[in-house]
């Protein structure tokens, strides 16, 4: 089943109540996926930063890294620690020298996006105890997507959980199930795209940072899998000041979207919405298939 | 009246005590607080009793019913009054996806708009839909009615077999061997009696196209092998 939540705030005023609304959302949805659960969240940039969020199941592989960072890279960095996760904080400039660095050096440790607002946290477990590990409910920012999986097409893995970020500030989630993801992802590895998985939703998220990289804008890029991807689907995106959402020409999987003065809501049954400010008051309705819908601030 | 607030009571006591309920209830009329977009209430209700439910509902809302008018004060999520057997079923709000399917009896009224495949594999069950519906609704569908007084979707009755529709704005496509119809006299006298029994009796009749089954695909004809 998969269950998708996805919250993108118009006032600013709400930004520091986002990770309680996101929580909360998520909490709803573990009935719908207790494999494992994810979420990112966009917070406030801080100019000339970038953070990169890094993963590793053993607890000692952080020790120690922004002194190597510093002493092989020559960049400074400030990591913050969060379970199993950490967030490196650096110069935007040297952030992919660190990415690379860090790939061919530290092989124990993961890394699970980067860029100037995004911080993204997965694991397996139940939601609820995957939102609490990584302290959500204190986490404020402007948008945050949310996924509890119910794995299909692969492993129940930490990388095989969702948000999947395959370029800077962007980030996917999906529900549904990709039929030609295999030959999708052969044409892409040919054309440079690193994948970490064997997951039909990575080609989904790898795809639209391909079509962006060749210059088209996010809206047009999700277009683009209504004719690219074969499958069931509902995709739900973030990037740095944006949020999207495109459902498949049948659309069978579920989705429910609301819409106020403050913020844009989606998920993927109308409970996880029923806690939001004013959700009375909101304009509530099922998006259309084929269509994609995109808010930006 | 019964009072039954979700917020205090489970969903599996509010549906055990209308299973209770029989022909000759002494408690005709329910109430069901805060049901959140809850999944499953009031499911298999045999009884001729009357279920207002004040707030919008989750999956399969009404499946099965028999005999009880249920009223949801809200919207409704995929597969309300799935295989209805009798009774009504009034959504003042939206219905999400597949409303109605499989239904053999009783009425099905949407106040607001349906989404995608209601009505799909109908079997005698009334659809009245004040608002629009989405794809691939009637598909399938063997009997009964689908009165949409809004726009219809793409696909139109696909393969459908003996059930009657009636849409009264644009429909988007038919489905494979789904055609318009000539609206006879006894198909105006159908759809005003459908008309009024879902509240509407300020919508004519007169404004409606009918549509069904060409009949080509009812059975296997090797020669329309390609319109399978």
């Amino acid at each position: 089943m998969c269950g998708i939540v996805g919250l993108f705030l118009k006032n600013q005023a709400l930004e520091p109540k986002l990770g309680t609304m996101v929580s909360g959302m998520l909490g709803t949805m573990c009935e719908r996926g207790p494999d494992s659960a994810g979420f990112a969240v966009y917070g406030t940039p801080s100019k000339g930063k970038s953070k990169i969020t890094i993963q590793s199941a053993e607890p000692d592989a952080f020790k120690g890294l922004t002194e190597r960072i510093k002493k092989e890279v020559g960049v400074s960095s400030d990591l913050t620690l969060k379970s199993s996760h950490a967030v490196l904080t650096l110069p935007s400039d040297k952030a992919d020298a660190v990415v690379t660095w860090l790939r061919a050096n530290v092989p124990n440790i993961r890394i699970m996006g980067m860029g100037e607002s995004i911080e993204i946290y997965k694991e397996v477990g139940y939601p609820t105890d995957v939102a609490k590990r990584f302290e959500l409910v204190k986490m404020s920012g402007s948008h945050a997507i949310g996924h509890t999986r119910m794995a299909t097409e692969s492993a129940v893995t930490t990388l095989g959980a969702h948000p999947f970020s395959t370029g800077p500030d962007q980030c996917l989630v999906h529900n549904g199930s990709l039929s030609n993801h295999a030959s999708l992802r052969r044409e892409l590895a040919h054309d440079g795209i690193r994948f970490e998985t064997e997951n039909d939703t990575e080609v989904a998220a790898a795809y639209i940072t391909w079509r962006m990289k060749q210059g088209l804008n996010l809206a047009d890029a999700l277009r683009g899998t209504l004719d690219d991807l074969d499958g069931f689907f509902n995709f739900v995106v973030g990037t740095k000041n944006g949020f999207g959402v495109v459902r498949d020409p049948i659309a069978c999987k579920p989705a429910v979207m609301a819409e106020t003065d403050d913020y844009v809501a989606f998920g993927s049954e109308y409970r996880a919405l029923v806690d939001l400010p004013d959700i009375d008051k909101a304009h509530v309705w099922e998006p259309e298939p084929a269509t994609v819908y995109f808010w930006e601030r | 009246m019964r009072t039954i607030d979700l917020s205090k009571s489970s969903l599996r006591e509010l549906n055990e005590d209308l299973h209770r309920q029989d022909s000759g209830a002494n408690e005709a009329s329910w109430e069901v607080l805060n049901p959140r977009g809850a999944h499953a209430i009031a499911v298999g209700v045999d009884a001729p009793i009357s279920v207002d439910v004040k707030g919008s509902v989750g999956y399969y809302c009404a499946g099965m019913n028999k005999q009880a008018a249920i009223t949801v004060h809200g919207s409704a999520g995929p597969g309300v009054a799935e295989n209805m057997m009798s009774g009504k079923v009034i959504i003042k709000g939206d219905a999400s996806q597949y409303a109605g399917a499989t239904g053999r009896g009783g009425m099905l009224v949407i106040e607001g708009n349906a989404s995608s495949r209601c009505g799909i594999s109908m079997k005698g069950i009334d659809i009245v839909v004040n608002g629009n519906i989405g794809h691939m609704s009637a598909f399938m569908a063997q009997s009964g009615h689908l009165v949409v007084c809004g726009d219809a979707g793409d696909a139109l009755g696909d393969s459908i077999y003996e059930a009657k529709l009636f849409v009264r704005g644009k429909v988007k496509s038919l489905g494979a061997d789904c055609i318009e119809k000539e609206m006879r006299p006894e198909h105006h006298e159908t759809l005003t009696k459908l008309l009024k029994d879902a509240g509407l009796s300020n919508v004519k009749s007169s404004e409606f196209k009918r549509y069904g089954s060409a009949r080509k695909l009812y059975n296997f004809n090797i020669d329309n092998a390609d319109a399978y």
